[in-house]
Order: C-alpha cells, then sequence, then structure tokens
C-alpha cells in the first residue's frame, strides 16, 4: 500500500485495524473513515476497545494487524508524520499540575516547534476566548475541574493540527460546562479541524456528526445518530446502545 | 532550539516548585557532609578490655597501667578468677581479654621469658582486628621498656635491629575524614544524578504527562537531552556546594587542580544521569523505580572502594568494581582533593568513564519508546 493517500479529503482512515494483547483481543478488525471537518463520536462501554483504538491512530501504540492512514499518513511507518498534524487529549489529565496557565502552555507550543512569538500570540488569544485574563499565573492545580478541561483542549488544538482526538474529555464535567465544551469543539469543527471524540454519554453522540459503537472490540454500528435510531427501531440513542452493549462479554 | 530551551525552562520550573526535591539537592548533601565523616571512621576506640590477673606481681601492673592509659582502652573488668573472662567477652562486657598468667613476673626475670594470653572477639572483625594489633602494639613497647631496665645490654647488640620509620605522604595524619570527604562526596553526587533523574521521568508516566508528550513530534534526543542536561547541571551545584563544606568544616583544601574534579564529574555526571533515565525506562511507578535505584546504589557503594580496598575483592567483585561508574569518581575524587593529581594522572579514569557514559546514554535513547 502507498505511504501516503494523495486524494485527501480523509482525515482518518482505518482497515482492518486489530490490536492484540496475548490472547485478549482488544481491537478486532474495525474500519472506518472520517472526512475533513467531521465530527465524529466513538462510543462504547468501558473496556470496549475504544482507548486502545485511538492509541493506534495516534501512534501510541503499534497496530497488530491492518492498517490506518491519519492526516494521509501511515500509522506504522509515518507515525512522526502523524505525530505533527494532530492533537490529543487524554483521559488522565495532562497538563502540569505545579506549572501556571502560561507555562503550560508555553511549554506545550514549544514541543509542536512554535515560536515565542507565536507561542505569545495564542496565549493570549486563547486566555480571551476562555475568559481566563486573570488566571495566566495561577497554578493549574488550583484550577477548577472544568477550566482544565477547557484549557486542555485548547492547548490540544493550539498549534492547529488537522485532526484532534479527545479520549473522554468530559468525564466528571458539570453540565454546563460540558455544553461549553461541545460548543467549542463545533467551533473547532468549522474552522475544518477534524474532531474524533471518545465519550460514553449518549446525549453528546446526537452533538456528532456521525457515531460508531463498539461493543467487545467491534464496531457494531456506524452512521448518523437519526440513522441508527432508526435502524434499530429505538426512539433515543440510550436505547440503541443499550441494545447493542447487552450482548457484550466483556465487563469491567 | 526554541523548543529545547522551553524543555529546560518547564524541567527547572518544576524542579524549583518542589520543596522536597530542593530541601534533597540543597540541605541533604551538605548535613551528610558535614556530619557523615565524623562517624563513618575506621579507628577503633574505646575497645572494652578486660584483665585476668593471676599473678599479681608488679610487672603485672605496670602491663595494666600502660594498657589503661592507651587512649584506643577502656579498663572494662578486672579478675583473677580465669573462668570469668570468656563470660565478659560472651556478655559484651568486654571485647577482648589478656590473662596474665601465674608467676607471670618470676618467669620473666629467672628464664628471661614469658608468655601472655589474648582472647579476641573477633564477631566484629575490624574491632577485633585492629584491637589485637592494638594490644600487640602495648605488649612490644612494655616489652621493650623492661628490657631496658631489667638487663644490661652487651656492649655490642648480639641482635641487630631494624628501624623502620614511616612516612605518609599525601595525608600525613591518616586522617580518615580526609579519606572519608571525598568518598562520601562522591556517593552524594551519584544519588541526586541517578535518583532524582529517574525518578523525575517516572513520575511522568505515573501521571500520564508522558503520554501527552510522545503524541508530540520532539525527537527522542530531545526529550533524552531535556530530561540530562537539569540534573547534569544541578550535579555541579552539588559538587560545589560539597566542595566547599569539605573546606570549611573539614580543612579539605581541593588546591590548584580544583579544575580537575570538575572536569571530571562532567564527564560522571553524564554516565550517572544516564543510568537513572536508563533505569526510568523499565520502571513505570516511582516505588519500583526507587527500589531498583536502592538495588544499584548498594552495589555502587559496597563495590566502589569507598569503605575496602578494590584490591583485596575477590575475583568477580573485582570485575564488577571496574564497571561500576563510582569506583572512578571516588578514586578521582581521592587523587586530585589529596594528591592534587592532573588531568594525566586522571586521563585512564578518564577514558574508562566516558565510555561508561556513552554506552549508559545510549542505551537510554536505544530503549526509550515513544510507542508501545
Amino acid at each position: 500500500m502507498k505511504d501516503r493517500i494523495l486524494d485527501t479529503d480523509m482525515s482518518i482512515e482505518a482497515h482492518n485495524l486489530t490490536k492484540k494483547f496475548g490472547d485478549f483481543i482488544a481491537v478486532d478488525s474495525i474500519s472506518l473513515q472520517v472526512p475533513r471537518g467531521e465530527i465524529f463520536g466513538f462510543l462504547g462501554a468501558n473496556g470496549a476497545g475504544k482507548t486502545t483504538a485511538m492509541r493506534m491512530l495516534t501512534g501510541l501504540l503499534r497496530p497488530t494487524s491492518g492498517s490506518a492512514f491519519v492526516a494521509g499518513y501511515n500509522i506504522a511507518t509515518d507515525s512522526e508524520q502523524v505525530k505533527r498534524n494532530i492533537g490529543y487529549m487524554s483521559q488522565k489529565f495532562s497538563l502540569y499540575q505545579d506549572l501556571k496557565v502560561w507555562e503550560n502552555i508555553e511549554y506545550y507550543g514549544g514541543l509542536y516547534g512554535m515560536s515565542l512569538r507565536q507561542i505569545k500570540e495564542v496565549t493570549d488569544l486563547m486566555m480571551h476566548k476562555l475568559d481566563m485574563d486573570q488566571e495566566r499565573n495561577t497554578l493549574v492545580s488550583q484550577l477548577p475541574l472544568g477550566w482544565k478541561q477547557k484549557l486542555s483542549f485548547s492547548i490540544a488544538i493550539m498549534h492547529r493540527p488537522r485532526i484532534v482526538f479527545l479520549d473522554e474529555p468530559t468525564g466528571g464535567v458539570d453540565p454546563i460546562t460540558r455544553r461549553q465544551f461541545w460548543n467549542m469543539i463545533y467551533e473547532t469543527a468549522r474552522e475544518g479541524i477534524t474532531i474524533f471524540v471518545t465519550t460514553h454519554y449518549m446525549d453528546e453522540a446526537e452533538y456528532c456528526g456521525r457515531v460508531a459503537i463498539m461493543v467487545d472490540g467491534r464496531i457494531e454500528a456506524l452512521g448518523k445518530t437519526s440513522e441508527l435510531k432508526t435502524q434499530f427501531g429505538a426512539s433515543s440513542m440510550d436505547e440503541v446502545f443499550y441494545m447493542l452493549a447487552r450482548g457484550a462479554k466483556r465487563n469491567e | 532550539m526554541t523548543t529545547f530551551l522551553l524543555i529546560l525552562k518547564k524541567e527547572f520550573r518544576q524542579i524549583f516548585r518542589d520543596p522536597a526535591i530542593l530541601r534533597l539537592i540543597f540541605l541533604m548533601p551538605v548535613m551528610q557532609l558535614i556530619l557523615l565523616p565524623f562517624a563513618a571512621d575506621y579507628e577503633v576506640k574505646n575497645i572494652k578490655v578486660g584483665i585476668i590477673d593471676l599473678d599479681h606481681s608488679d610487672y603485672a601492673r605496670q602491663l595494666i597501667s600502660k594498657l589503661e592509659h592507651s587512649s584506643y582502652f577502656r579498663l572494662a573488668a578486672y579478675s583473677s578468677d580465669h573462668h570469668e573472662g570468656l563470660e565478659w567477652l560472651e556478655s559484651e562486657k568486654a571485647d577482648l581479654f589478656i590473662e596474665i598468667p601465674p608467676r607471670f613476673e618470676a618467669s620473666l626475670i629467672r628464664e628471661n621469658k614469658a608468655s601472655l594470653q589474648l582472647f579476641v572477639n573477633a564477631v566484629n572483625g575490624t574491632k577485633g582486628n585492629l584491637g589485637s594489633a592494638y594490644t600487640m602494639g602495648i605488649i612490644q613497647q612494655f616489652n621493650q621498656e623492661i628490657r631496658k631496665d631489667w638487663f644490661e645490654f652487651p656492649k655490642f647488640n648480639p641482635e641487630p635491629f631494624i628501624t623502620v620509620i614511616g612516612t605518609s605522604l599525601y595525608n600525613p595524619y591518616m586522617d580518615y575524614q580526609r579519606f572519608m570527604v571525598p568518598g562520601i562526596l562522591a556517593v552524594l553526587l551519584t544519588m541526586t544524578g541517578g535518583f532524582l533523574s529517574a525518578l523525575n521521568i517516572v513520575k511522568e508516566k505515573e501521571l500520564g504527562t508522558i503520554e501527552q508528550l510522545n503524541v508530540t513530534p520532539i525527537s527522542k534526543i530531545q526529550f533524552i537531552l531535556g530530561k540530562l542536561v537539569p540534573f547534569w547541571l544541578l550535579g555541579f551545584v552539588i559538587l560545589t556546594l560539597g566542595l566547599l563544606v569539605s573546606y570549611v568544616v573539614h580543612g579539605i583544601q581541593p588546591g590548584t587542580n580544583i579544575g580537575n574534579i570538575y572536569i571530571f564529574a562532567a564527564l560522571y555526571l553524564l554516565a550517572i544521569v544516564g543510568f537513572g533515565l536508563l533505569l526510568s525506562n523499565f520502571t513505570s511507578t516511582q516505588q519500583q523505580a526507587m527500589m531498583v535505584a536502592f538495588f544499584f546504589m548498594l552495589i555502587f557503594i559496597l563495590l566502589s572502594g569507598l569503605y575496602t580496598t578494590i584490591e583485596s575483592m575477590p575475583p568477580w567483585a573485582r570485575k564488577i568494581a571496574y564497571l561500576n561508574p563510582l569506583t572512578y569518581l571516588v578514586d578521582a575524587m581521592r587523587m586530585v582533593l589529596l594528591k592534587g593529581a592532573t588531568l594525566r594522572d586522571l586521563w585512564p579514569h578518564i577514558r574508562v568513564i566516558s565510555a561508561i557514559g556513552f554506552v549508559l546514554n545510549f542505551l537510554a535513547i536505544y530503549t526509550y519508546r515513544k510507542r508501545s
């Protein structure tokens, strides 16, 4: 297979992507395509393999078999190029608690090779947008969780990646902040950045363009939420999810 | 370049914001270097000596008082009962005892010779050895003195005497502190350089921030150097503090070749920080890292010639000692601080430590994985 797809309007393309840990098949031959600018929801119960799949797509984990292209680059052979073009917000909160807000921004900007001037501009803009001008010099450990998550997200996209991966970004966040968070996601998508987001809040699924539902390492359903509801004869995504997840053997 | 500078800035900010690490870096070495050399001393003093006197003669008393007046001994027990001696050793009332047999004085005068018996508790080998050596020395002296008293020497001594006059070079008073201070400083440098660097990376693993780092395009080299350089620089701070303490508290003047210590330490720190980084690649929690580091630290210290000479180790241990980076630092520190060694003198050590440093850092970079 050629290393780079040139006609790329596809931000993510996966073909039979599989990850085994010994005998355990964490991700079982999944295939999906995400076009540029889409908000793609990746749903599934705990242990369904969402995070593993995402870790393969971000180049943190080597797939056992199958292939995937992210931003047009092969994740197996070109993971450093992939990394230049993506942002990632992990499940674990990943800003440095013992650094101030602006110091975290500066550090991550540095890692993506931004110049000091660029970093300063982005910081000013970000602080203004997040309404955090007063908190520039606050240690991250002292921010409320909702603010931390919004800051995390802003830092994940500060280098203008083509795709941003969000791993359960709204876990433990209050409903109002969640709403604000999703507004930020929409705005980002409008700017042409593809969003790949995992969640297990079904109401959030409704915000996504298309969703994939993972059960026991496999994608059991993929499509627009309205289509899925018709397909399964359900009135809500909750119901769809319940029908699919009921058959799951893995449980945490 | 901006990337690298920003990485360094971040590391230093974190270090200087953590009071525990600051104490570890600045307070711990100073305190240890002030106190430990006074305690870690080979000189055995206050040896408890017991006397079984079965003779009660004038000579016996002279010998006893001679022992009593030595600064090494403390007269702990005295008896005329032969059986009590072993009980003293058993109950640790005495570390050694001397039995003066009946008719000691008489046979010394009449037959021109007499024997004494010395019993030593050798559970603590060093104390036992030194105790018996000191005792022998004193008895020898006593022997000389009574010969002068009692026997008229012939005009020409029938037995030729060979007198040995010893001169101690480099450490004229054979002061153990002078010997230990450079060694302890070397250990401190190893602890902070090796431990802190390992813990730092493993902490990022625990917090999950390393994952965030691994999805960025920074190169392995940048990552490793970013972790290496801060601890390398801190090593110099500790070294400088340590040298100041040795001068102010222990009176050790580094002399004009002090620069050589820094040159050697630069290479050594590179090696030991590389060791810490390597360690962090194979551990995933700070607890694991601590345990493994502690395991190696013991080997480093015991097989470095800090306390015992490498030449007297069994061959297998000697092989380990020659691979041990601390061996070279301890020796180089002593060479420079006590003998004023030049770079030419240090050259063999410099070659070995550079090689060790190269291998460790190569392995650290090679085994660091941005993805699993």
